[in-house]
This record gives structure tokens, C-alpha cells and sequence, in this order.
């Protein structure tokens, strides 16, 4: 675990900040003087977690490099509710280029800021899971092979959302999306395909790796900063939930995202050089109904008779997580 | 030396700081003797970078040019056709990178060969194209490119032809540093990712803006012809060398019948034209250096006084015909213009042939449009079976 | 820089997209009732005093608790503490030990000598206190607040009501009692004793007093019919008590019946073990459960081996025996006899059945149930005459008392001033279903340190002992604070759209609404509750 955990009893590292603790114990976004990469006005849904995610990761990316930072944005919601012409959202040196080709921007970036004795300027490419995971998914392991000093961050909304909900590689097994309807015969997005850029990044064997959400934002800080000690490739993937595609309550992102990890759904974790250095162990266990039980784009699987075959399956998987990544304690 | 070899030396000379290369056919000795020139300390500093695809190649020249650095990639055919959606987003954002294209053919089939096919697909697309007729002027051309490219904020294509230039040894005149360093200054980028002064680049324009945008990328595309031109002489009166930007005439004085060509085989059409000319037909040739913007102004000049036009394609519209006749039929309306299709797929193009096309043209025999040297046999028996 | 048009935008210009318009509905930051606020008797705000204590801030603690309840040594040694008994925190692990920092903070101020000053403008008016028990004394010190002249007059030598003669120094140290007392008096408030009033009119004519205040309490005991022979010691409790508070030690002997189910049976039976009773037993109609007497009481008589007999009632007592008969709960829970008896040795027996009030001096006002009526003002039939405290029936504690105090001090003050006092709207109830207790760690309550018992039953010490500051902040600590903001920047970071402006600290949140687009996140996420989302007017 990479954040040292508050014991203070009232609310510590899970909230936001605390006017009872130091400013360096709370978090970057609970200072009045955060950079607020993304201020208001943007176009993005209401209760987009994206948006919060992304100003949550640069926030803490410009507080880690004193403000000297560049971002490279691929094609997505993301840079679509930030720049429409003549309005732009972003407060912070961005640049958007294409769809699928964000890493390799982001390594020309960094090759110009080297070339010009400019290293102390860092630069933080980032894209949905779409351009992440499937368009750029050449272009990203290409900035891995050659340990480019570049942070990506995936902000992972679990499809083409920009596009109208359409599945992606990282589209989760049963979910209904507009390219993987619910059918008698197919409760949605198939089992059996799906890549884990994470797992893929970790292959590679670059200097470090995380997963993180939303909801726990000290988490998801400190690896931030963490990525920001490091020089070479280096890859975030940031679970973030939309409302819109996953059809929850626009208050409810980061309830949903925080049950997605307590399910042992989406595992928390780091790694380094390819071998995983830690896991945020979950807090309050919880099966994976509740979670797929608030989401819309699971409904099927509980309109009568319950698809309590594909839940299992789903189950099956979050229990392997948690095996897999040690996600439990004896707190848990 | 080889062509690719002398392209190195200079692209090495225009002091460019990153440079992103992805392998093709016909143009990897260009990258392999920039990738030396890097390592040996030679060209420095300069960050090398070996990328994974074209389409990366040009992703990360954007992201190098847009950070402020100069940037510069090569590549051909297939490789270009995997960059286009980079190709036009360079142009979009009006970044001033330099390519070299190693013209080859376009599959399928596939076919590693020189001819237009690959440059000529990229005509829209809002880079400027300029096409060598020799290793000297390949050389040179490059020099200038990066001083065009930075002046207009417009991404340039260098057009060689792969094997014919490329591959071919002979004396070329590498540029002086000094004389480079005078003809080029160091980058200023109009715009620029600057944390200190941020801005957003790269916006969603609607409806309501993006013809406008449209408009200025043209205008921008129309002043770069007396651009050309300026520069071109600029680099004349530096260098010593004839160096022409936007056309090259050849004893088009009194010429009836005027030959336009693009690149290498501009040298058999000279041959062949004083060939003709010693048995007294009047003819001359028209080379085009820049094919975009296209000069219009200068060629309608040119061939104010030609009676006939046999424009030379080395590429095929297909189902149409001519490509660079198109531009040339605009700015020469009232001349007869014959289109002859020759060097597809690298079929070398025969003095022979060519003067047997240019006799048909002045007796008035050649027909619209001519494909040189067309095996007839093989597509009959091809339409046949 | 030079931007090409549309392709570059310089930054935050999209501050000129107002999407305040797309809501629906809007946050709004509510400041609802906790639930110990809503439970103290007293009235006290005890959330915000926590949320000054957690900041370390005890003065400011201390002052909060002091606009409501004058006492605060005091409470922390004798309230039930009904706040902890509603407080949300046990659904999460343990109630706060609201209580035990009350303690702390009233030591605190005894310690540093902490005053509060009467700024209030001299009213000119007099308002006459009878009787210095808990309400009497609370209802003094508000009205010299107000800036009214008080008298307390009691007919006792020594001031403090039952806090003195009813509740045991083990409980209630004097030293505490005296000075908290000490320090009403010491803002003006003059105190009268071994002065009692037999004729109301004519010592409010005297005194010229323009108001009056009932504080006298039910100190007569109530009197069980027991059939007894002459040789038995039959007492009554708070006579026993008295005796006590007043430095005497009556000797009941070694083995001591108390007849009773109440918190005065268990402090006169503790009171037994510390005079030498080797074996106490406490007699009781009916069951635990429906003993009056608070579990803590119980236990901490039963760990001082205090033994406990259930449905058993005294029928005879007579030369060091008891006969007790056994009773039975019938179908409708009631006791019935059985008339099945057991003999049980007893040097004396102890009377702790219940308290009256004495009515001598409530002529012409009117009673209800055993005590003097009251309206909502808490005035007696009788205009300018008020009263509370166990006088008035109903809950008869200290808090109680001192409640009562405060409340007919500000009716006394607007009734004098010819205005009315309407307490202000009770918010709504922060109830657990509006905290998001995902937010706060988990962490069971601090137990405060006790004497051991053995130690305990031969002395009167002090048998709970206090909180030390870091336990006391430890403690205040875990409050929720429920309902109310306490600047956790939850709203601040969560919000999407960058639409909660932090203001100064104590100065919470805005909600920007040109931006808001009303997702309801903050809502949603915020731990104590304190923000509702509410449709917008369209």
C-alpha cells in the first residue's frame, strides 16, 4: 500500500480532506490551491466520473512536478466535453492529436523535451479505454518497448461511451452495450475475450504499473505521485464510471466504483519491473451482486428468471482476483 | 555516394531534433544512415527513435514538432498509406515536420518499385509536395523544406524516387554546415506546449468554424507558391547551385509540343527530347518541382506557347486517367493535352518508347490517354480467361 | 504565442459555458438536528462542542456547553447520558463517549479557571430562586445572563440540591460540586442559605422580586406500609444520604436491606458497602428489566457486591429479620403475590420507594401528578411564579433539573420584558440512514479508567476516574457529527464540475451555481449527511 493509512477515527485517509489533519496529510484536492486542470464549465454528463478522474490524476501529476508538465490527450469523451471550439476546459499545456495514437505523441513529447535539456518537464499522455486498449494499443506497447519517459493513464469507463456505449476491449464480461446487445442467447459482452492492460503493461516489464478508482482518491494520489519519482514508462489505469453507459444514478459514481473494488472486481494494485509490489486490500468484502444490481446495463441479468449462472461466472472471476492479487485481510 | 546516403548527410546537416523511423523499402538507407550519423555524435543533439509503426513515426514527429522541436521522419508507399489519419493531422495543426517520401508503388499488388502512386494519394491532404529529379536536387530540396515548412507552419513532403534515386550512386554536393546553418535558422514554433504558457491544442471545431479553418489552411497553401519561389532563389544564390522550386523549363523556347514530368525520369525525357530536337522536332519539357500548391501561374507561362501538352503520369487514377493532367489541362485549356501513363509498379521508361509517344503526339496519332508500353497480349489474355 | 484559429484555445475558456442550466435539482448544505442535541435533556449542543474539543479548541468547548448547561464537571460524573444512547456512532461500533469528554472539559475549566462573563446590560429586575438544587442553580445562572438580579434561596446549609444530598460523593466528588457552584455565584448571583420561605407572597413582597422560580425538589420520601415490629431499624434513603453528604456515618449494621428499584436504592446500597455493610441486598417487586435505575448503576453495585433479589416484596421486618414474599408475573406482567415467604437477617432496612414533593409551599398553585403543574412556559398557575426540577414530575435527573432551569429562565426573561420566548424550530433529526459511514474508520469507544472494586467499597473516592486529554481527544474525535458539516472537502473534491468554492475554515462550503450541474455526488458522499438535494424551481 502505497498510502499510510490515517487511524483517525472520524474520517482519516477515506475522505477527501479533514480540517483536523496537516495540509500534507490530506489530499491534493482538498487544497484550495490545486491547479484544477479541469475547471468548470466542460461539457461532460453530469456526475461524469472521467472528468473527476482526470482532474483528480492531473491535479496530483502538476502538484508532484511543480507545474511542469505537459498532457497528451487521445480522442474520447475526455477531449471532446473539454474542447469544443471556442471553449476549452483545460488549464494546463494539452495536446490532442488523434484517436489511436496518444502514446506515441506523448513519446514525441518527450523526445522534444530531452532533445531541449527540457527533463525536468514531464509529460503524461492519457486516453479512454478505447484509445488505450484497443486503437492505441500499438502505439501504447510500442512507448513501453522502449521505456519512454512517459506516464500514461487509461481512464477506464469500460467502452466507446463518446461514441454511444459501444463495446471496447475492456468492455466487462454480461454487460449490455449498443454493440453487444441482451439476446435470449447472449447476456450481453461474451465471456472469454477481454485484455487487461494492466496485466499487458506488467508484461512489459516497465518501471511501474497501477490500477486505481475514483473513489479511493488518496490511492489513487500516491500513485500518482509515486509514478511521478519514476523515469521511463509508466501506466495508471484509472477505473471511472459513467453513468450515461453503465446506467447508474449520476450521484452514485463513486459508490459504484468503490463497490467495483470491494467486490474484488477491479483489483487495486502496483507493480514494478513486472512483478506486483502491493494491493490495497478490500475493506468491507461484498459479493458482486449489489454491485451489478444498481447498474443498468446489467438489468438483465435479474429480470425474471435471474441469469444467477452468469452472476456466479462474474462471482468467479472476483474471487480469482482476490486469490490472485491477495486482496484480503483479516480485517476484510 | 548513394542517394539515400546524401539525403542523410543533409536531413543531418538541417540539425533536426527528433527523428522517428519505422523501416520501408526503398527508404531505409535513409534511416539507417541518419541512425548512424545520431550514434556516432555526429548529429547531435538529436533523439533517434526507433517506433513500431508508420503511423507512430508520424504520431511522434507531431508530438516532437508540437513540443517545439524539429521533427523529421521518412517513409513510402504502404508505410505512407499507414499514416494518413497523421498525415492530415499534421497539416491540421499546422506543424512544420518534413518527410521524405521514397515514391514507390502502391499494393495490392504489392510491389516495392518506384512509381507515384504513394505521394500522389496525399495530394489533399495539406502538406506541400516537392519532387527531386536527381540526388542533388533530392538533397537540396530538403534544405529548403525545413525552412518552407517553418516559415508557413505547413508540413512538406520530399519526394524521391525509391531504387531510381535512393539506391543510385553518384557525385552529389552535400551541403555545407555553415552554408545550412545560414540558410536555416532554429526552430521558432508558432505555437508551441509550454507549461509556463499553456494553451490547448488540438479542438473540436463544428460546423460553424471548420470552413473557415479550411479556408485559412488554403490561403496558406496559395502563398506558399511565391514562397517556394522566394526561397528557392534564396537558396540558389547561397549555395551556387541552380536550385528550382516550383518548375524547371528545358528548351521550351520555341517548343510545339511540350512534355511535363515529375522526378527521376525528367533526366530520360531530357534525353530523350535532345534526341528529337537534333532530328529538328520542336519539343521541349517541363519539370514540376512543386506539385502542391501547384504552380499554376508558372506553368501556364510555360506552356503559353505550346500547341500540345504530353503530360508524363508516374501514377494512375483509376478509372479516370491522369492525375498531374488534371492541374495542367486547368492552367492550359485551350493546348491539346495527351496523358501517358508510364513506370507503374517500377517498369523502367525507355527512351525508345518515349519518343515513339512524343512522334504519335506531334503527327497527331496519340490518343487521349496512352499507358506506355501496355502489354497487350497479357491483358487480352486476361480479359479472355 | 500565435494560435492558429479554433485549433488552439487558450486556457479555461470554457468558464464562459455556464452549466449551472442544466440542473435539475441543486445541494443544498443543511444543519440538522444530531441525535444527542436532540436527547440531551439539557438542551446542550453537543455536536458542536465535539467539533470544537476535536480541534483541541476545549475553551471553546467549554463555552459552548456553558451557553446551555452550567455544570459540566457535574454532568460528566452524573448524567445518563441519554446523547450516548441515541448517538449514531453505535451503528457503526460504539456511541461516543460523549459523556466521559463532557468530564474532561468541565475538570478542564476547573482546572485553568475558566469564567463566563455577564456582558448582558443590567435589566433592573429581580427574580427570586427557591431552592439551590441543579434547576434552582441553572435557572440563577441563565438569569444572570440575561442580566437579571437573582436571590437563590434554599433552606439547607449547604447549596446543591440532591447533587449533594442525593448523590453520594463517590459519585459526585464535593470538591467538583463546590466549585462549579462557586462559580455561578461569583458572577452575582446571591446565595441565601439556611433560608427557607414559608410564606411565598410575602418574601417576594419583601424581596421586591418581580419573578419566581420553584426549584424545591421531592425530597420528602415516599412511605412504603411495612408492617414492623419495634426493633427494627427501618430508614429512608435520602435521609440515609443526607446524613452522608453532610459528613455523619450512620451505622445500619452489616447486613442492610434496601427496599427499591431506583438510582437512589443503588446509591443508598453502594452507600451501605462504604459504611460497613458487609452484605447489602437491594429488594425489588419486579425484574431487572424493569428497574428505574440506570445499568450502569446496577452494574457498578453489583461489581461492588451489592446482591440483587427480583420480584420479592417486604411484607414484615422486625429485630434483625425480614420476611420477604416472592412474587410472580401474571399473564399481563404485573407482580402477584405468591405467598410463599423467606426470612432473611437484616440490621436494617433501607426505604428507596420513591420521592414526593413537598407541598407546603405550593398553596394556591396548582398540582399535577404529585407535583406543582406547568404550562409550555413552564409558569405555575400562578402569573410570574414558574418552576421545574423534580418538582415538576416528569424526568427527575440532574441534566433534567438543569434543562428545566434553562428553559424557565428564558421564559421568566421574556415574561419580565413583556415578550414572548418561542425556542426556535427544532431542525430534522439527523437520523443513521442519512451518514455515509464508509468514510469513518473504525473504532470502539475509550473506557474509562475505575477504581478497582475491591478498592472502591471501602472508600468514598471517586470510583470512575476521568479521561486523560489525548483519550478525551481520541474520543471526541469519533464523533460523525451528524447532520452538521465538519469540513471533511468531500463536496469540495468530489464534484465533477470544480463547483464547491472552500471558504475560510469554520466557513464550510458554497456551491457555485453557475456551474453545477446537479449530479448529487457531494450528497451522496458526504459522511454526516449535511448536504440535501432539492428540485430546482422551474
Amino acid at each position: 500500500m502505497t498510502t499510510q493509512r490515517v487511524r483517525f477515527y472520524q474520517v482519516g485517509s477515506f475522505a477527501v480532506g479533514n480540517r483536523l489533519l496537516e495540509a500534507d496529510q490530506r489530499t491534493v484536492q482538498a487544497g484550495e490551491h490545486r491547479s484544477n486542470a479541469l475547471t468548470s464549465g466542460h461539457r461532460a454528463c453530469q456526475g461524469c466520473g472521467e472528468a473527476l478522474g482526470a482532474r483528480y490524476v492531473l491535479d496530483a501529476a502538476m502538484r508532484a512536478t511543480g507545474g511542469r508538465m505537459v498532457t497528451v490527450n487521445a480522442t474520447g469523451c475526455l477531449e471532446v466535453f473539454t474542447t469544443p471550439f471556442p471553449e476549452t476546459s483545460w488549464q494546463i499545456a494539452w495536446l490532442h492529436s488523434l484517436f489511436g495514437n496518444a502514446p506515441a505523441v506523448a513519446t514525441g513529447v518527450a523526445a522534444a523535451l530531452k532533445v531541449k535539456g527540457r527533463t525536468d518537464i514531464r509529460v503524461v499522455g492519457q486516453g479512454g479505454d478505447g484509445g488505450t486498449v484497443d486503437i492505441g494499443f500499438g502505439c501504447l506497447s510500442g512507448m513501453f518497448e522502449r521505456n519512454d519517459d512517459v506516464l500514461f493513464v487509461c481512464y477506464d469507463n469500460e467502452a466507446y461511451m463518446n461514441t454511444g456505449v459501444q463495446r471496447s476491449g475492456a468492455t466487462p464480461p454480461a454487460a449490455r452495450t449498443a454493440t453487444t446487445p441482451v439476446t435470449r442467447s447472449s447476456p450481453g459482452n461474451a465471456f472469454g475475450q477481454g485484455k487487461s492492460a494492466p496485466l499487458i503493461a506488467m508484461a512489459h516489464e516497465i518501471p511501474y504499473v497501477a490500477t486505481a478508482t475514483v473513489a479511493d482518491l488518496h490511492d489513487l494520489e500516491a500513485k500518482v505521485n509515486r509514478a511521478m519519482q519514476i523515469r521511463g514508462a509508466r501506466y495508471i489505469h484509472v477505473l471511472v464510471p459513467c453513468p450515461l453507459g453503465w446506467g447508474t444514478e449520476s450521484s452514485e459514481t463513486i459508490r459504484v466504483a468503490r463497490m467495483a473494488t470491494e467486490s474484488g472486481l477491479f483489483p487495486v494494485f502496483e507493480a514494478e519491473n513486472g512483478e506486483v509490489t502491493s494491493a490495497t486490500p478490500i475493506r468491507r468484502l461484498m459479493p458482486v451482486e449489489p454491485y451489478l444490481r444498481i447498474q443498468k446495463r446489467y438489468a438483465h441479468l435479474f429480470t425474471p428468471p435471474p441469469r444467477v449462472d452468469v452472476i456466479a461466472q462474474i462471482q468467479a472471476r472476483a474471487d480469482r482476483n482476490i486469490r490472485r492479487f491477495g486482496l484480503l485481510t483479516e480485517e476484510s | 555516394m548513394e542517394g539515400s546516403r546524401a539525403v542523410a548527410r543533409t536531413v543531418a546537416r538541417c540539425r533536426p531534433e527528433v527523428i522517428c523511423a519505422y523501416p520501408i523499402s526503398p527508404q531505409t538507407h535513409i534511416v539507417e544512415g541518419l541512425s548512424e550519423l545520431v550514434r556516432s555524435g555526429e548529429l547531435a543533439p538529436c533523439e533517434y527513435i526507433n517506433v513500431e509503426s508508420e503511423f507512430a513515426a508520424m504520431s511522434v514527429a507531431i508530438g516532437a514538432s508540437a513540443a517545439g522541436a524539429r521533427s523529421y521522419t521518412a517513409t513510402a508507399s504502404q508505410g505512407l498509406l499507414y499514416m494518413v489519419e497523421a498525415v492530415y493531422n499534421a497539416a491540421g495543426l499546422g506543424l512544420p515536420i518534413v518527410m521524405t517520401v521514397a515514391n514507390r508503388a502502391i499494393g495490392a499488388p504489392i510491389n516495392i518499385w518506384n512509381d507515384h502512386s504513394d505521394a500522389m494519394s496525399q495530394r489533399d491532404s495539406g502538406w506541400i509536395q516537392l519532387y527531386a529529379q536527381t540526388n542533388q536536387d533530392a538533397a537540396d530540396l530538403h534544405v529548403v523544406a525545413f525552412r518552407l515548412a517553418e516559415e508557413l507552419s505547413v508540413p512538406v513532403m520530399v519526394c524521391v524516387d525509391g531504387f531510381i534515386l535512393t539506391h543510385a550512386f553518384e557525385a552529389v554536393d552535400v551541403p555545407e554546415q555553415e552554408m545550412v546553418d545560414a540558410y536555416l535558422p532554429p526552430f521558432r514554433p508558432r505555437q508551441v506546449l509550454d507549461p509556463s504558457d499553456p494553451v490547448s491544442i488540438g479542438a473540436m471545431v463544428g460546423p460553424e468554424a471548420f470552413t473557415e479553418v479550411r479556408y485559412l489552411a488554403h490561403e496558406n497553401q496559395l502563398r506558399a507558391v511565391d514562397v517556394i519561389a522566394r526561397l528557392a532563389d534564396e537558396y540558389t544564390a547561397l549555395s551556387g547551385r541552380r536550385c528550382e522550386g516550383l518548375v524547371s523549363p528545358y528548351r521550351l523556347d520555341d517548343a510545339e509540343t511540350v512534355v511535363v514530368a515529375l522526378g527521376s525520369v525528367l533526366g530520360t525525357v531530357k534525353d530523350t527530347v535532345d534526341q528529337m530536337r537534333d532530328d529538328g522536332v520542336r519539343v521541349g519539357v517541363l519539370g514540376i518541382t512543386a506539385f502542391r500548391p501547384f504552380p499554376y501561374d508558372a506553368v501556364r507561362s510555360a506552356l503559353a506557347r505550346a500547341e500540345r501538352i504530353v503530360v508524363l503520369e508516374r501514377a494512375l487514377a483509376v478509372g479516370v486517367g491522369g492525375i498531374v493532367s488534371t492541374d495542367v489541362v486547368r492552367a492550359n485549356p485551350d493546348a491539346a493535352c495527351h496523358t501517358v501513363i508510364a513506370g507503374l509498379g517500377g517498369r523502367p521508361v525507355m527512351r525508345a518508347s518515349l519518343r515513339t509517344v512524343i512522334a504519335d503526339a506531334v503527327a497527331g496519332r496519340l490518343g487521349e490517354l496512352t499507358f506506355l508500353d501496355l502489354d497487350r497480349a497479357a491483358v487480352q489474355a486476361a480479359a479472355r480467361g | 504565442m500565435d494560435r492558429p484559429f479554433a485549433i488552439t484555445l487558450g486556457v479555461g475558456s470554457s468558464r464562459a459555458n455556464k452549466t449551472g442550466a442544466w440542473r435539475t435539482e441543486r445541494p443544498v448544505y443543511v444543519d440538522l438536528l444530531p441525535p444527542c442535541n436532540d436527547a440531551c435533556p439539557a438542551g446542550e449542543n453537543v455536536q458542536r462542542w465535539l467539533y470544537h474539543a476535536e480541534a483541541r479548541d476545549y475553551e471553546a468547548a467549554w463555552r459552548q456547553i456553558m451557553t446551555d448547561n452550567p455544570f459540566p464537571a457535574i454532568m460528566g460524573r452524573v448524567c445518563y447520558h441519554p446523547c450516548q444512547t441515541a448517538c449514531n456512532r453505535a451503528t457503526l461500533d460504539d456511541a461516543v463517549g460523549i459523556n466521559s469528554v463532557e468530564r474532561f472539559l468541565g475538570d478542564e475549566a476547573l482546572r485553568q479557571g475558566w469564567t463566563v462573563p455577564v456582558t448582558a446590560p443590567r435589566s433592573g429586575r429581580r427574580v427570586l430562586v427557591v431552592g439551590a438544587g441543579p434547576a434552582g442553580l441553572a435557572a440563577a445562572y441563565h438569569l444572570a445572563l440575561l442580566g437579571h438580579e437573582v436571590t437563590v434561596r434554599d433552606a439547607g446549609d449547604e447549596p446543591g440540591g440532591m447533587m449533594r444530598h442525593g448523590i453520594p460523593s463517590y459519585r459526585l466528588p464535593r470538591d467538583v460540586l463546590d466549585l462549579e457552584i462557586a462559580r455561578i455565584v461569583e458572577m452575582g448571583v446571591r446565595l441565601e442559605l439556611n433560608a427557607p420561605i414559608t410564606d411565598l407572597d410575602e418574601a417576594v413582597r419583601a424581596g421586591g422580586f418581580d419573578a419566581v422560580f420553584l426549584g424545591i425538589g421531592a425530597q420528602l420520601s415516599k412511605r412504603a406500609y411495612i408492617p414492623a415490629g419495634d426493633s427494627v431499624r427501618i430508614l429512608d434513603a435520602l435521609s440515609v444520604l443526607r446524613e452522608v453528604a453532610g459528613g455523619e456515618r450512620p451505622d445500619l449494621g452489616r447486613r442492610v436491606v434496601v427496599y427499591g428499584g431506583g438510582n437512589t436504592a443503588m446509591d443508598v446500597a453502594r452507600t451501605a458497602q462504604r459504611l460497613g455493610a458487609t452484605d447489602t441486598l437491594v429488594v425489588y417487586r419486579r425484574t431487572r428489566e424493569r428497574m428505574p435505575a440506570h445499568a450502569i448503576e446496577v452494574d457498578e453495585a453489583v461489581e461492588e457486591g451489592v446482591r440483587l433479589r427480583w420480584l420479592s416484596t417486604i411484607a414484615y421486618a422486625d429485630g434483625g429479620t425480614v420476611r420477604v414474599e416472592r412474587m410472580r408475573l401474571d399473564e399481563h406482567g404485573f407482580p402477584q403475590p405468591t405467598g410463599e415467604f423467606d426470612e432473611l437477617a437484616a440490621d436494617s432496612v433501607v426505604l428507596a420507594v420513591g420521592q414526593d414533593v413537598d407541598r407546603s409551599l405550593l398553596d394556591g398553585l396548582d398540582a399535577a401528578d404529585g407535583g406543582v403543574r406547568v404550562d409550555a412556559t413552564m409558569m405555575t398557575s400562578r402569573p410570574g411564579v414558574f418552576a421545574g426540577g423534580d418538582a415538576v414530575a416528569e424526568e427527575r435527573t440532574v441534566t433534567a433539573a438543569v434543562g428545566h432551569g434553562k428553559r424557565a429562565a428564558r421564559h421568566i426573561d421574556a415574561w419580565l420584558r413583556g415578550t414572548g420566548y418561542r425556542p426556535s424550530a427544532r431542525p430534522e433529526l439527523a437520523v443513521a440512514d442519512r451518514l455515509h459511514p464508509w468514510y469513518y474508520s473504525d473504532a470502539p469507544a475509550t473506557v474509562r479508567p475505575r477504581l478497582e472494586a475491591a478498592r472502591r467499597v471501602s472508600t468514598f473516592d471517586e470510583v470512575v476516574q476521568g479521561l486523560d486529554e489525548d483519550t478525551a481527544l481520541f474520543e471526541a474525535r469519533r464523533c460523525l457529527s451528524c447532520g452538521n458539516c465538519f469540513e471533511c472537502d468531500n463536496c469540495y473534491g468530489m464534484c465533477p464540475d470544480n463547483a464547491v468554492i472552500k471558504l475560510d475554515p469554520g466557513a464550510r462550503y458554497r456551491i457555485d451555481l453557475d456551474y453545477c450541474k446537479g449530479c448529487g455526488i457531494c450528497a451522496a458522499e458526504c459522511p454526516c449527511g449535511a448536504i440535501t438535494m432539492v428540485p430546482e424551481q422551474t
